[in-house]
């Protein structure tokens, strides 16, 4: 038995009520009774006869496992090795949405996990099925994102023998997985998949895969629930330690330019509303990295935005020249921290992250802090009250100055192309004003991306969903997809380039059959954008094949497309029918709708830090470095 | 660099000294020397790595096996506060000419003969590395035909265990 942490305990309540109800949806009253007074019994003594449970397969233990676990909707293909459990989940409360392709599946569980909180699942048989959710697992790796991959794996006689659509999934996944399993028996598919649902939600969130034998799937076995976690190796720190509290909270009263760089871990911990009160209490500026984009208000006027390679400059800068650096659930990553060994080279660092393999493997911690955000930041609040209580409190007046100064000196901006073409900026800006704060924005990778990162407006957090870690291309449709099915009163807008649509747009049938009014706009500039850029800047402007031709001769032709695919689609090629454009697709409801924005292929991305150089280097534009006046320091 | 003996406690269970070793190729470090066996929880085995690693790089892939699931517990072992232990087999010639310095050798190291042929001793020996380095020293003139060598087992001295304590379930 596992000791009971916070979220094993959090875990069960979250999974009893869920039980209750898929139960109540079907099945037999008696029955149902029954099982729920053994649940409230759990911990008390076993009672002394019980009756013997039925015989039912494993495949009906894995979807009655899923609906004890609370699982509304799951994505995924069928086939040859997982075809036992697609039976049951036929009358299941589980919502099975069969998607194209298996990376749709993926992105789409992890699209939802990100907009939910819940975990995200997705489903796929043997050999190829599960080797195409490796991309999908790993983007969610790389992202922390609470997602379970269940996989249909040959016979057990057969594996190891190169049967035929046999891949070793588990082996393949070892190093993209926070843990995986390999059924052995029928008898322990609830706790596995217990275990499983255990593993990616609590800690640092992440994938875990469970490999199912098609000939468990089939055996016979009986049911009981809840099983019984049996993670002895598993025991994530919740509660930071106090006098590593108390220390973080000396330094940050007595820095003079302090920065409160806050990540990704920062919303999965649900510690947004504690993060404002910390910053509003020590009037630290803040920093949200890309995959912290809406864990702390832009419009917050200590919100310096985004740091990075496509930071703002007074970002970067206030990183750059930092006495200390409060990390909250970020992890040093070179697209932050530009050539390591320069970044922030006067920084005292009080790192705090869940995962203690993170504190000190890029930049060394002066204050390591092991523990959940929302505790971490919880107990700073109590001991920075009490520092001040004591009189200590920073002055960071002069700091202020220097970075308003930066911030009105050089804000996030862009020119209006010279070639009269439509500015990419400005088609992405519009989306974000007109479908407002409340909506979702999922962004592919590149240009597009980082422009959706730049130019809307994120005041609430799990409103901007990206891959921020792996990069994957062709994350937008899928994810918006799961993000929609999960937050289906939501508006959800899949901001995608032309390069990554083309990767998996093929989910828009999925969305148009099942009734998930996702809108797609594609950021058309007829080039593999972001590494256009690159070559524009670095290879002597020669574009070896990163022309897509969906320009030049209209292939695909997105309109025609996403209407082939069931969805509405429009075009908006001027300025002037940006905004009626995108009124347009708001109000339809009823049906996916893309929108092909044909934007100049010039535009680049700016301010930029180029890759491999220290972020001293930014470029707030093309030949433009900023002042920064060195003598006020 | 220097090297570092890790004593690495973990779940007994199919495919867990692939996730560990993998994990060390993957962070790319080179295991000098592994040995896996069960400890006195048949549930529990042992897993001890030698690795030539400075200290920062080592405290992270320390911290990166900790995360993983099957893994209960890390000990580094202090080279002065344990034992430590290697076996070697060594197929050596020896012929009636020089079978009697041969034999010399081994008492000397206080080895011992597992198999006799006519030209060639088979000899057993265990010690510390540098012990075996130098049986093999002396042995080599005589001519090695074949060997095999272990991996390094440890343990520590004293009356203390690292097999209990809270990270280990109650066996």
């Amino acid at each position: 038995m596992t000791r009971p942490t916070p979220e094993t305990i959090a875990h069960r309540i979250h999974a009893t009520p869920a039980t209750v109800a898929a139960q109540a949806a079907h099945g037999n009253h008696a029955e149902r009774a029954q099982q729920s007074t053994e649940r409230h019994q759990a911990d008390r003594p076993a009672p002394a006869a019980q009756p013997a449970p039925a015989k039912i397969t494993g495949a009906q233990s894995l979807v009655k496992s899923l609906e004890s676990l609370g699982v509304e909707v799951a994505f995924g293909i069928p086939g040859g090795a997982i075809l036992p459990a697609y039976d049951p989940i036929y009358d299941s409360s589980v919502r099975h949405i069969l998607v194209r392709h298996e990376q749709g599946a993926g992105h789409a569980a992890t699209g939802y996990a990100q907009a939910t909180g819940k975990v995200g699942v997705c489903i796929a048989t043997s050999g190829p099925g599960a080797t195409n959710l490796v991309t999908p697992i790993a983007d969610a790796y790389m992202d922390s994102v609470p997602v379970v991959a269940i996989t249909g794996q040959v016979p057990r006689p057969s594996i190891g023998t190169d049967a035929f659509q046999e891949a070793d999934i588990q082996g393949i996944t070892l190093p993209i997985t926070k843990h995986n399993f390999l059924v052995q028996t029928a008898e322990e598919i609830p706790q596995v998949l217990a275990e499983a649902f255990h593993l990616a939600s609590t800690g640092r969130p992440g994938p875990v895969l469970v490999d199912v034998p098609k000939d468990i799937l089939q055996a016979q076995t009986t049911f009981s629930w809840p099983p019984t976690l049996d993670l002895p190796g598993y025991r994530p720190t919740m509660h930071p330690h106090g006098k590593q509290i108390r220390e973080a909270a000396r330094l940050m009263s007595g820095a003079k330019r302090p920065v409160l760089y806050v990540g990704g871990g920062v919303l999965k911990a649900g510690a947004t509303e504690g993060l404002r009160k910390l910053a509003e209490l020590t009037n630290i500026p803040v920093v949200t990295t890309l995959m912290a984009r809406g864990a702390f208000p832009d419009s917050h006027p200590q919100h310096l935005g985004m740091p990075g390679m496509h930071g703002s400059v007074a970002a970067v800068y206030a990183l750059q020249k930092s006495d200390l650096l409060v990390c909250l659930g970020a992890r040093f990553d070179d697209r932050v921290t530009g050539k390591l060994d320069s970044f922030a080279p006067d920084a005292a660092v009080v790192h705090a992250d869940i995962d203690p393999a993170e504190i000190g493997k890029n930049r060394a911690a002066d204050v390591p802090i092991v523990g959940d955000a929302r505790y971490v930041i919880d107990e700073l609040i109590g001991a920075i009250t009490a520092e001040q209580a004591a009189g200590r409190t920073g002055d960071r007046t002069a700091w202020w100055a220097q970075l308003d100064d930066l911030r009105q000196r050089y804000p996030l901006g862009y020119d209006e192309p010279s070639d009269g073409t439509l500015a990419p900026q400005y088609v992405i800006e519009r989306i974000g004003k007109i479908a407002g704060p409340d909506a979702i924005y999922c962004a592919g990778v590149g240009q597009h991306q980082m422009w959706a990162s730049q130019f809307i407006s994120y005041e609430k957090p799990h409103t901007w969903l990206n891959s921020g870690g792996a990069g994957t291309m062709g994350y937008a449709v899928p994810a918006a997809m799961g993000a929609k099915v999960g937050m289906p009163g939501t508006t959800v807008w899949a901001i995608d380039g032309d390069g990554c649509f083309q990767m998996t747009n093929q989910e828009l049938a999925t969305c148009a059959l099942e009734g998930i009014p996702i809108k797609v706009a594609v950021i058309n500039n007829g080039n593999l954008g972001m590494v256009r850029q690159w070559q524009t800047l670095f290879y002597g402007e020669r574009y070896s094949n990163t022309d897509l031709g969906t320009h030049k001769h209209r292939i695909p032709d997105f309109v025609k497309l996403a209407e082939a695919l069931g969805c509405i689609g429009l075009r908006c090629e001027t300025k002037e029918d940006v905004d009626k454009t995108i009124e347009a697709a708001m109000a339809i409801n009823d049906a996916p709708v893309v929108i092909d924005f044909v934007v100049g292929k010039d535009a680049m991305v700016w301010p930029m830090v180029a890759a491999g150089t220290s972020n001293d280097e930014i470029m707030f534009a093309r030949g433009v470095r900023p002042a920064f006046d060195e003598d006020e320091l | 660099m220097t090297k570092h003996t890790l004593s690495v406690l973990v779940e007994n269970k199919p495919g867990v000294l692939a996730r560990v070793s993998g994990l060390f190729s993957r962070r790319s470090f080179n295991i000098d020397s592994l040995a896996v066996g069960e400890t006195e929880h048949p549930e529990i085995s042992r897993i001890t790595i030698v690795v030539n690693a400075d200290e920062s790089p080592l405290e992270q892939v320390t911290k990166q096996l900790n995360k993983l699931v099957n893994v209960l517990k890390i000990v580094e072992l202090d080279p002065v506060q344990s034992v430590q232990r290697e076996l070697v087999l060594v197929k050596v010639r020896a012929d009636r000419a020089i079978r009697s310095q041969v034999l010399e050798t081994v008492d000397l190291f206080r080895a011992r003969v597992i198999d006799v042929a006519a030209d060639t001793l088979t000899i057993e020996a265990t010690g510390t590395s540098d012990k075996l380095d130098a049986l093999l020293r002396d042995l080599e003139p005589y001519g090695i035909k074949e060997m095999v060598q272990s991996g390094m087992v440890a343990i520590g001295r004293g009356s203390r265990s690292i097999t209990t304590g809270p990270a280990l379930r109650a066996a």
